[in-house]
């Protein structure tokens, strides 16, 4: 293979990566503390949206004037911010109404696709927004010449800040107290209550955490991606997030490595579209979910879950 | 009577959900009373609208009635909006490929070939649950997104309908649900539908099977040890949930749509479905109002766009509001009566150790919609 | 001296039960002050009050001669009560030190600092005399071990005043023994401790005060080592108790069931069984007693058909006489066709389903038959007539057969299940822990049916963790140790230490557990 094809499968790979490595990680924070995270979707869905609205609405304000990606970057803070509201709101219905988790997680999807779409309309009077004048820029890249003109990777900051991420989770889950508290609160809740720490506790803020990244995933496709927003734009990323985590058996390292696994199909089923291959587009399209589907039935009954995940107090 | 109650308190929360739902609308900067009006007359204002909205009750209601035959059985079936679609694939193809058949048998035919292809089409997940223990779902999602593709490719180009637009063939005349209003649109299907209801209400509480299916629903590892067949039971429960899923499907191409387009045809009916099940507590008879209630919603919404000009999107958030206000007092409900439990045994607290819960991963009926803990 | 605790005057009502009225109780340092008392005799909730998990409705709590408010347990830590619970509340998957240092771990830039935790975990453990790895993943640990880690953790936080709810429920005598001078070894450092159970013979081998309870009130206090255990069992129960008939001897008749070689893997994929093989007999009782965690309750499982064997061979005769029949790859509900009952250990995840009616209850293992389905369809008169006649005839307590299960005390969901199981459609009954959680009462009438089963020439494999119950009723008995059955018993021809010798694999160590 011609070296600029291979680096632009790579490039694509790392692009379609990203946001399935930060929804797993969100996906890890909740289910680490016994919650059961389905609303990953919605939430990524927020996120996107409330990045997008947010820096489209601050384009123009007067404060960004000589700071160009200002509004850019309060964008992404606006993402984590909603994702995080609603992983408080699932960690209310769930914990406080004891809402089953599944049902209530279904019910913020619904809510998240119905509120953006309804809000897009309310702001913008259509299905689909405009693009962004710019996107986050690259912090470096690598340009290779091909036989088509250059191609290259551009590492942009959200790639770096969510493989950042991954480790500070690792650290964090394996190496600190507050790790091991997850791991409690996820393993065997009655332990901490039993030492009078609060597992109510534990789980909101894992909650909010994992709202806050499933958030910054949505803020990478809107602000770090095409620089628009589209109705129901994540198109099950959310859920192929929850099959890479579940790849990764509940850790942060081995879901980096699914991440890629998981983005590189994506990349090809991409890559074999442009190259013009004589099957049709739907059938490539297919290749993600089918893959999710894989690796469910290859590991679902060997990987072994937090024992008291989706438990109640 | 118990149902009915707790259907009570549904409707209380029902109230919540539109509350806030107006808040939502005056907060956008809408004249609620106006837009409320054009939703009512939208639904009931003239017979055109009431016969719409019961058109629009017919595939909620056997759509819902699919989720909650799933959730007795302890399965969160989410891909009732693919198994909708293949149901809708399955009566098409027999609906035109079958031309020469008597009126009466066709249409029947129709109906059956939409339940079939739902239930083949659940039948993979269901397997792939009792097989590896993948969680239904994630792999019913997954199948919903493969089958949009799928019936998008199929309509494109092996199925692709005389004319320029992307849509199957008519089915004949003898392959469509009779009017039953003339004037209106309004099909035979509704009838089919509360038939459907019926029965499922009598399989559930009257025969065998039903006491398995809500057996295994309420605690897998009891039902196994009474000496059901979990496996089988958790299969044939999922793989009839997308055969209803399916039927649905195939009542609205037989009753409406008559051939199926390239994308649109399932329009959230199978999404809209699972807060109409919730809504209606799981309970065949409950959930009638329901689907009543979200079929309303959905036709008056058109009204309310043209004359308010609210889009009508506003209806999903008014379901997820259901859903979040029903749930949240169901739990509460649950709490309460858990409580009066505990208190009522405090004097012999149970020696065992709390149970497992419903994990994503766990193997079997871990979806706990009424499940116990 | 000012006494540890002093309970004035405690009382909390919940709706319909009295758990705890008008109780005034005393604690001193240096004591080991057994609470003694039937299951829902109200130690539980007295001890539950003082730790702070419940509040009491009226009485004061008196700490070092200081009135106190405990509202949590952590507002309890900090008073320096600490409590080592009968379900270890340990988190498997993580280490001895992760474990005891739990919300207190030594911390280096904001990580743990693994080799401090281990250190600070290894001196305690030398200190109290109970030496263990900090390293070790708790899930990998014996029981004996796992409580060790318990105690570990309570005394981490400098717990002066100790609890043990049921400390001995999962111990071999020998564990007992070992626990016990520990007990005492705190004692004599001038700690308080108090130690719930409902065994006399434990109270008088540990105990240096004893206080009983029964019915929410405090009935009496003795000195364990003056008071016979005759006159202790008359105060806990409130009447002379008759002496457990003795079960007469049976020869036992044709082969009922034959185990043959079985073995198979536990939930966490580790090898619980190797090669086990039995018989039990019509008329005979056989018994088997092991520390949990050694493969019987597996055992149980697989002959149930709940778990699959990975070698051997599970054969029956069928009722009435026969050939033997092979069940190794029955379905669980072919397994009851051919006539073998269940009595799972587990009742609440798996003999009942709590929202359903005790009369539903009652047929959960024959609702698709004959007189209870006809042609298809459920014959609700038939299964409600039959709940009103179990419900008269076990005496179970209940406004009627309509009531849920899960509103019911332990007992009478046992009562259910026993009424669903000891059933002639069975010939062949496996029974697991059949009094656990049950009152003595209730515990019982239960003995009776098992006896009355017995002697309609059933055959009974009981499993259970009493002593007491396995010597009563079993005709012989087999001890399990690590997945094998390592020595056989006729009745009456072996003591509590033997059977306790035999449970840790017949090594007279003083070591705790010893199984890997």
């Amino acid at each position: 293979m011609e070296a600029a094809v291979f680096i632009g499968l790579l490039a694509a790979m790392l692009r379609l990566a990203t946001p399935l490595l930060l929804g797993s990680l969100s996906g890890i924070w909740a289910e680490r503390s016994g919650v059961v995270n389905i609303a990953i979707e919605g939430m990524m869905l927020t996120g996107a949206f409330a990045g997008y609205v947010t820096a489209e609405r601050l384009l123009d304000a007067e404060i960004f004037d000589g700071i160009g990606t200002g509004h850019l970057w309060l964008g992404v803070l606006a993402a984590v911010v909603a994702g995080a509201v609603l992983g408080l709101v699932h960690a209310f219905w769930t914990q406080r109404f004891r809402t089953d988790q599944i049902v209530s997680g279904t019910a913020l999807n619904i809510l998240a696709l119905g509120v953006t779409a309804y809000a897009l309309r309310l702001i913008y009077d259509v299905g689909g927004s405009t693009k962004l004048p710019e996107t986050l820029p690259a912090l470096f890249s690598w340009t290779v010449e091909g036989k088509d003109g250059p191609v290259g990777i551009a590492f942009t900051p959200l790639m770096v800040v969510s493989v950042l991420l991954c480790l500070v989770t690792h650290v964090v889950l394996f190496r600190t107290p507050w790790g091991m508290r997850t791991q409690a609160s996820g393993e065997h809740p009655l332990t901490l209550s039993s030492l009078g720490l609060s597992v109510l506790k534990t789980r909101y803020a894992n909650m909010a955490i994992s709202g806050g990244l499933a958030g910054l995933a949505g803020a990478f496709l809107t602000l770090e991606g095409i620089g628009q927003f589209n109705e129901g734009m994540t198109s099950g990323k959310g859920f192929i997030a929850l099959a890479v985590m579940i790849f990764g058996r509940w850790r942060p390292l081995p879901a980096l490595a699914a991440a890629c696994l998981f983005g590189l199909a994506d990349a090809l089923q991409i890559f074999l579209q442009t190259l013009g291959v004589q099957v049709p587009a739907e059938w490539l399209q297919m290749l993600p979910y089918l893959l999710t589907l894989v690796a469910l039935m290859g590991l679902m009954g060997r990987a072994r879950p937090p024992a008291a995940l989706g438990q109640v107090q | 009577m118990k149902v009915f109650l707790s259907l009570a308190w549904s409707l209380l929360a029902v109230l919540a959900a539109l509350l806030t739902g107006g808040v939502v609308l005056a907060l956008s900067g809408y004249d609620v009373g106006e837009a409320l009006g054009a939703l009512f007359k939208g639904a009931f204002g003239t017979p055109n609208a009431l016969a719409e909205t019961l058109v629009n009750t017919t595939p909620l209601l056997l759509a819902a009635l699919a989720v909650a035959l799933g959730l007795r059985a302890g399965l969160f079936n989410i891909g009732v909006e693919g198994q909708f679609l293949m149901g809708g694939l399955g009566a098409v193809v027999a609906g035109y490929a079958l031309p020469s058949l008597p009126w009466g048998l066709h249409v029947i035919v129709v109906l059956v070939a939409g339940m079939l292809a739902g239930a083949g089409w659940a039948a993979i997940p269901a397997w792939m649950k009792a097989r590896f223990g993948a969680h239904e779902v994630i792999t019913t999602i997954m199948f919903n997104y493969i089958a949009f593709r799928l019936v998008g490719w199929l309509v494109r180009v092996p199925l692709h309908g005389p004319g320029s637009i992307p849509q199957t063939r008519y089915v004949v005349e003898g392959a469509r649900l009779p009017v039953l209003w003339a004037d209106t649109r309004l099909h035979a299907g509704l009838i089919v539908a509360l038939a459907v209801a019926a029965g499922l209400w009598w399989l559930l509480w009257h025969t065998p099977w039903g006491v398995a299916i809500r057996a295994v629903g309420l605690n897998a590892e009891a039902s196994e040890y009474a000496g059901i067949r979990v496996v089988r039971t958790v299969v044939t429960s999922l793989a009839l949930s997308g055969g209803l899923a399916g039927l649905a499907g195939a009542v609205q191409l037989a009753g409406v749509d008559h051939r199926l387009v390239e994308e649109g045809f399932s329009a959230g009916y199978g999404y809209d479905s699972i807060a109409v099940s919730l809504l209606g507590a799981n309970h065949p008879f409950a959930i009638v109002p329901a689907a009543l209630l979200f079929a309303s919603l959905r036709s008056g919404a058109s009204l309310m766009q043209i004359e308010a000009d609210v889009s009508s999107q506003i209806i999903s958030v008014l379901q997820a509001l259901v859903i979040l206000f029903v749930a949240a007092e169901a739990g509460l409900r649950r709490e309460r009566e858990l409580k009066a439990a505990r208190k009522a045994t405090a004097a012999a607290p149970p020696a065992a150790p709390p149970s497992s819960g419903a994990g994503l991963a766990a193997s079997a009926g871990s979806t706990g919609q009424g499940q116990e803990a | 001296m000012v006494p540890a605790v002093a309970l004035e005057g405690i009382t909390k009502i919940y709706p319909g039960v009295i758990a705890n009225q008008d109780v005034d109780w005393t604690l001193e340092w240096g004591q080991i002050h057994a609470l003694l008392g039937e299951n829902g005799a109200g130690k539980s909730t007295l001890m539950n009050i003082l730790y702070g998990m419940t509040v009491p409705d009226s009485g004061r709590i008196v700490l070092e001669g200081r009135e106190v408010r405990i509202g949590s347990p952590s507002e309890a830590i900090r008073l320096g009560i600490g409590m080592v619970h009968q379900h270890f509340q340990l988190v498997g998957s993580l280490t001895v030190a992760q474990n005891v240092l739990m919300g207190m771990e030594p911390r280096r830039f904001g990580l743990v600092d693994t080799s401090a935790s281990h250190d600070k975990v290894r001196a305690l453990a030398d200190q109290v005399g109970l030496p263990i790895d900090p390293a070790a993943l708790v899930e990998d640990l014996p029981v004996g071990l796992q409580q060790r880690v318990e105690i570990l953790k309570v005394l981490a936080r400098d717990a002066r005043i100790l609890i043990f709810d049921e400390p001995t429920a999962v111990l071999t005598p020998q564990e007992i023994a070992l626990l016990g001078q520990v007990m005492q070894r705190l004692a004599a450092e001038g700690k308080a401790l108090v130690f719930i159970t409902h065994k006399m013979r434990e109270v008088q081998a540990i105990a240096t005060h004893v206080t009983v309870m029964r019915a929410g009130r405090k009935v009496g206090v003795a000195d364990p080592r003056r008071a016979t255990a005759a006159e202790l069992a008359a105060l806990v129960v409130g009447r002379p108790l008759k002496s457990p008939p003795e079960t007469p001897p049976s020869a036992g008749g044709a082969t009922l069931l034959q185990v043959q070689d079985v073995s198979c893997r536990s939930a966490r994929g580790l090898e619980a069984l190797r090669g086990v093989s039995l018989e039990v007999k019509a008329g005979e009782i056989v018994g088997l007693i092991g520390v949990e965690g050694n493969g019987q309750s597996e055992l149980v499982e697989v002959i149930a058909g709940l778990r699959p064997v990975s070698a051997g061979r599970i054969l029956l005769a069928p009722r009435g006489g026969g050939a033997f029949v092979d069940l190794t790859r029955a379905t669980p509900g072919a397994r009851r066709t051919a006539g073998v009952g269940h009595v799972a250990e587990d009742r609440l995840r798996r003999a009942v389903i709590k929202s359903w009616s005790i009369a539903d209850n009652l047929v959960f293992d024959r609702f698709h038959q004959l007189p209870y389905a006809k042609a298809g369809r459920l014959d609700h008169e038939t299964i409600r007539q039959r709940g009103a006649t179990m419900l008269a005839r076990y005496r179970i307590k209940a406004p009627d057969a309509q009531t849920p299960v899960g509103s019911l005390s332990g007992g009478n969901q046992q009562k259910v299940v026993m009424a669903r199981e000891l059933d002639d459609r069975y010939h062949v009954l496996l029974i697991a822990q059949p009094t656990r959680g049950v009152d003595a009462g209730a515990a019982e009438a239960i003995h009776d049916e098992m006896r009355a089963l017995r002697d309609r020439g059933a055959g009974v494999l009981l499993v259970t963790n009493e002593l007491d119950e396995l010597l009563a009723m079993s005709d012989r008995i087999g001890v399990v140790y690590h997945g094998e059955i390592v020595a056989w018993r006729a009745r009456g021809t072996v003591t509590r230490e033997e059977l306790g010798r035999l449970m840790i694999g017949g090594r007279q160590t003083g070591e705790l557990g010893t199984p890997a």
